[in-house]
């Protein structure tokens, strides 16, 4: 992410939020989505797919594609990209590998 | 009192709630987003104010004026955070359609689940990107242009440090803009439509581009003052392949012919860690087809001559989406990529007392979206069809198709795209279904059932839905093997959003629903 400093819009001081990222706590910036914490913080990729075994992230970043589900809170299939990080939620990734390996 | 839902809180969205509060009607807004603005004006948090954000946006000054003047209004009500989930026709006609909607944290356990049944409805949905497969776009670090500008805008987060941008239409301008604001730089903008075909294109619209000063001016503003100098610009060519491990490393670039073929020997890899593709925009049609809103897929067709307000018969001969029936004649080669819900020149739709304004009324822009939705807000509230505004709105709104039409005619997807797919590319990112098998079902089944292809294959069966997949897969299938005969529209989803057993478990019972 852009230092706010650096950045053209003039932004006011942010206020940080914090998260913990499959055990790991990871700051952003209040009103981020779950989805920007992460990026921001380097990571690009958090579920793996059912069949293939395949890393995903943020594809469409609109809430359209459901590339980007993890768990929050206990609570299953929420897209990262739409939820709003609050203080202490703690966020876990989704393997969807199906009984008896790959389909 | 008329009590109108508006669903979408976009520019169309956001114009018709305002237009409606003028007409004198109760008006309630509800978008699934934190905030209004939609796609178009999606910005940061109240929490993180910032003095020149206006630079992040077009018509900005419209944004702020009109979300001020509904939120502040006394007969208006603005949800934000409201997930319409299902829509149900009115059985008698008598009213509009029933909103069922969930409010709170996006897909949390415990939203609060209610029912709307306005007296008129505005559907303002809005669209998606429409990112077309290529081989390695299922790769982290492959986003739509849209996820770049969203994560730019309302975030301040650049999805790379090196970005490539690619796909079709002036959307990617403001994409790559977004991208350099927000601190990445930009290896290149690769648009698929020759030079020749934008020339030809723009130049079919030419009048109606220069009655739209706004997107003329939004236009020049990125290619003069943004981008000239800072980013290589290419047309007739596109990202033909993304490359990497666990992540994208680079990706290949490839001139494309009239057609979107990649032309042999032109290939070359630019290295890069993110890529923004988008080759267009889907409409966001799923509560327009609850509704029973009948669905157009030619231009010509979409706005039905004729000022007295409904005709039924403006809607005969239009596609006769949900109705999964079958179709006895030879339908007409299907254009999935220009399929929009219908509406006549007053944007009513076919169902009594429901209006669609913006883009699933046509990708035409948000100038077009502010003045349908001021019509369609106007007249669900009932105000009055001789105003001067409404005369005025109706023929803004028509030159404004005229710039939808020249849009399609110089970035419109052409059929030869597929020719860069591999049998292993991705097709359907939920289900991992490769074009291969794809192809195989479509050859040993000889199908020309949307339904029994998407049975056979589970494409568009994963969590979103066909949305990403959808029209690509059908106008793969319908090259291969003709038109669909099931008549089964692709966009067709009852249940519009995900909906937890525990939040379905207390939506109120059906008797509690109708209240006066």
């Amino acid at each position: 992410m852009l230092p706010p400093e650096r950045d053209p819009i003039a932004p006011a001081a942010p206020e940080a939020v914090t998260i913990i990222v499959d055990g790991i706590p990871v700051s952003g910036v209040a009103g981020q989505s779950v989805a920007g914490v992460m990026l921001a913080a380097g990571r690009l990729a958090w579920r793996t797919t059912a069949a293939a075994r395949r890393p995903r992230g943020v594809f469409c970043g609109i809430g359209v594609c459901f590339d980007c589900l993890v768990e929050v809170n206990g609570a299953r299939d929420v897209r990262a990209c739409q939820r709003i990080a609050r203080d202490g939620d703690v966020v876990a990734f989704q393997d969807e590998t199906l009984p008896g390996g790959a389909a | 009192m008329t009590r109108v839902a508006v669903v979408g809180a976009g520019p169309a969205g956001l114009a018709a709630a305002s237009a409606a509060l003028r007409a004198g009607a109760e008006v309630t807004l509800l978008d699934a987003a934190a905030a209004t603005g939609g796609q178009y004006w999606r910005h940061l948090p109240p929490s993180r104010p910032a003095a020149r954000e206006a630079r992040l946006h077009q018509g900005w000054r419209d944004f702020t004026m009109l979300s001020r003047a509904v939120a502040r209004h006394p007969r208006a009500t603005v949800i934000a955070g409201a997930q319409v989930w299902a829509v149900e026709p009115c059985a008698f006609g008598d009213r509009a359609p029933t909103l069922q909607y969930a409010v709170g944290d996006a897909d949390g356990s415990d939203r609060d689940v209610r029912t709307l049944s306005p007296d008129a409805l505005v559907l303002a949905t809005g669209a998606h990107d429409l990112t077309l497969p290529f081989p390695g776009w299922d790769l982290p670090g492959v986003f739509t242009g849209g996820a770049a500008q969203a994560l730019a805008k309302s975030e301040r987060v650049a999805v790379g440090e090196r970005v490539v941008v690619a796909g079709a239409g002036p959307f990617l301008l403001p994409v790559a803009a977004s991208l350099l604001s927000a601190g990445a730089e930009v290896a290149g903008v690769f648009e698929a439509s020759p030079a020749g075909t934008l020339a030809a294109g723009w130049a079919s619209g030419a009048a109606s581009v220069a009655a739209m000063p706004h997107k003329l001016g939004e236009l020049a503003g990125y290619v003069v003052g943004q981008l000239r100098g800072r980013v290589p610009y290419r047309a007739g060519a596109g990202v033909i392949a993304a490359h990497g491990i666990d992540r994208v490393e680079a990706v290949t670039v490839a001139a494309l012919d009239a057609d979107w073929r990649p032309i042999p020997g032109t290939e070359r890899v630019i290295a890069c860690d993110a890529v923004a593709v988008s080759h267009g925009f889907t409409p966001r049609l799923e509560l327009a087809i609850a509704a029973g809103c009948a669905l157009a897929d030619d231009f010509d067709k979409l706005n039905p001559a004729g000022l007295d307000g409904l005709d039924p018969a403006h809607f005969d001969g239009l596609n006769p989406a949900g109705l999964d029936r079958l179709n006895p004649a030879e339908p007409a080669a299907p254009r999935p990529w220009s399929r929009f819900v219908a509406v006549d020149d007053d944007q009513r739709t076919s169902v009594p007392r429901v209006f669609a304004a913006g883009e699933v009324t046509g990708i035409a822009g948000a100038d077009a979206a502010l003045r349908e939705g001021g019509l369609a807000g106007w007249l669900a509230a009932g105000g009055d069809p001789g105003d001067r505004r409404v005369a005025a709105a109706r023929r803004r709104i028509a030159r404004y198709r005229g710039f939808a039409r020249a849009l399609d005619a110089a970035h419109g997807i052409r059929p030869g795209w597929t020719d860069w797919l591999t049998r292993e590319t991705t097709v359907c990112r939920c289900e991992e279904l490769s074009y291969g098998r794809l192809t195989d079902v479509l050859e040993a089944t000889g199908s020309r059932s949307i339904r029994a292809l998407k049975l056979a294959t589970r494409a568009g069966l994963g969590p979103c839905q066909g949305r990403i997949c959808g029209r690509t897969v059908e106008s793969i299938a319908a090259a291969r093997n003709g038109a669909p005969l099931d008549g089964v529209v692709i966009d067709r989803r009852p249940i519009a959003a995900p909906i937890r057993f525990s939040e379905l478990a207390r939506l109120p019972h059906p008797e509690e629903r109708h209240e006066p």
